[in-house]
């Protein structure tokens, strides 16, 4: 059991590093990044994070490997036709749910 | 595609009427997104649980953050104990792509729109937010942007505090597949665009190998998961960034970012884009 104050220590610091992050640019830049390393960069950072994040940890969330497995696969099919973040993620939702009841 | 200045300046005049049908167009357009963060938010808040949060601080934690995988990962580290540092670190580098995001709305905003809407407006940048924000023609209207997130964070916040709330009465069928929406979400952002961009494509691919080899290697073992994600991260982009740097064209991230709104939206006239 982690202490009050080290929790709220931490989601303090959680609230200030994530608006420092969306606000320093906007309070700063007047022009325009023009380094393509930099550019780069940023643009692949979003990309590698979340999908760090995501496997292999999709499938440790779920009761057996096998149905988070399935809701990735979901997922990714889904995507690669284009769908939007809600009918994904209820998807996968809804496949772990139907593969569950067959498997658990 | 943008307005000329003077049209949009001309717009931004007129204040009054055009706020409130803004403010209005924000809320509905929000809300589809709002169901989506709905149900995401709450296997978040079933993770809060799990770190040993309360439903009060995984709800403030919602309201003052706003960010799924930022959250995701701040919960983790306090549930592990990390150093404050190391949770700055990490809350860093998951919201990283919140710099470019932030870079790019600055460039969409009239000159003389006051400071306070400015500082308000980087408050509400999310992935899904961001793009339909940016998807709008002219400038941008900060009361469309408050619009959109009165509706979308309400309800992530809403679902933060049910998913600490109930996540333990909840029979583990439930629980199980509701954990599974967060994920969900990071998919429908990171493999639409897979599509369009190979490179991108490719990426996803060897950050999923990547990530599996640092959890089954004997010698990463005692790396902590934040650490993994920052490792893997600076490695992994930092090394496409070498191999395949991007001409800094200020059409570039508008386009992935408009794209991004069709599919956040899901409408069918994805395909035009």
């Amino acid at each position: 059991m982690k202490s009050d104050l080290y929790i709220f220590a931490g989601l303090f610091v959680m609230a200030a590093v994530s608006y420092a992050v969306r606000s320093v640019p906007i309070a700063f830049l007047k022009k325009p990044i023009t380094n393509k390393y930099v550019q780069a960069f940023l643009y692949y950072v979003p990309y590698v994070t979340l999908a760090v994040m995501t496997f292999p940890a999709i499938i440790y969330a779920t009761q057996t490997p096998i149905s988070g497995l399935i809701a990735l696969i979901v997922g990714c099919v889904l995507g690669l036709f284009g769908a939007g973040l809600f009918p994904i993620a209820i998807s996968c939702c809804g496949a772990v749910l139907i593969a569950e009841f067959f498997l658990v | 595609m943008k307005n000329t200045t003077s049209e949009t300046a001309a717009k931004y005049a007129f204040q009054i009427p055009v706020n409130k049908n803004a403010f209005a167009n924000g809320a509905r357009d929000g809300f589809p997104i709002g169901l989506g963060y709905l149900a995401a938010a709450f296997s978040l808040g079933i993770a809060a649980r799990n770190a040993g949060l309360t439903p009060f601080q995984s709800t403030l934690a919602s309201l003052l953050c706003n960010a799924s995988a930022g959250e995701y990962a701040g919960f983790t580290l306090i549930a592990a104990g990390a150093s404050l540092l190391e949770i700055a670190v990490v809350i860093f580098i998951t919201n990283a792509r919140y710099l470019l995001m932030s870079c790019a709305m600055s460039q969409r905003m009239a000159t003389d729109m006051p400071g306070k809407h400015r500082m308000a407006m980087a408050f509400f940048i999310t992935d899904e937010l961001f793009a339909i924000n940016m998807a709008r023609p002219g400038y941008l209207n900060p009361y469309y942007s408050y619009g959109s997130a009165a509706t979308s964070l309400t309800l992530w916040a809403l679902g933060t505090a049910l998913g600490t709330i109930a996540g333990n009465i909840l029979p583990m069928r439930l629980v199980s597949a509701f954990s599974v929406t967060l994920y969900g979400m990071f998919l429908a952002v990171i493999i639409p665009p897979v599509r369009h961009d190979r490179i991108v494509g490719a990426l996803v691919i060897i950050s999923f190998i990547g990530s599996w080899l640092f959890s089954q290697l004997e010698i990463f073992s005692s790396i902590s998961a934040g650490t993994k994600t920052i490792l893997l991260t600076l490695l992994i982009a930092g090394g496409a960034a070498l191999l395949f740097p991007r001409e800094a064209e200020g059409g570039q991230e508008e386009d992935r970012d408009i794209s991004h709104v069709e599919e956040a939206k899901s409408e069918e006239t994805r395909e035009d884009v």
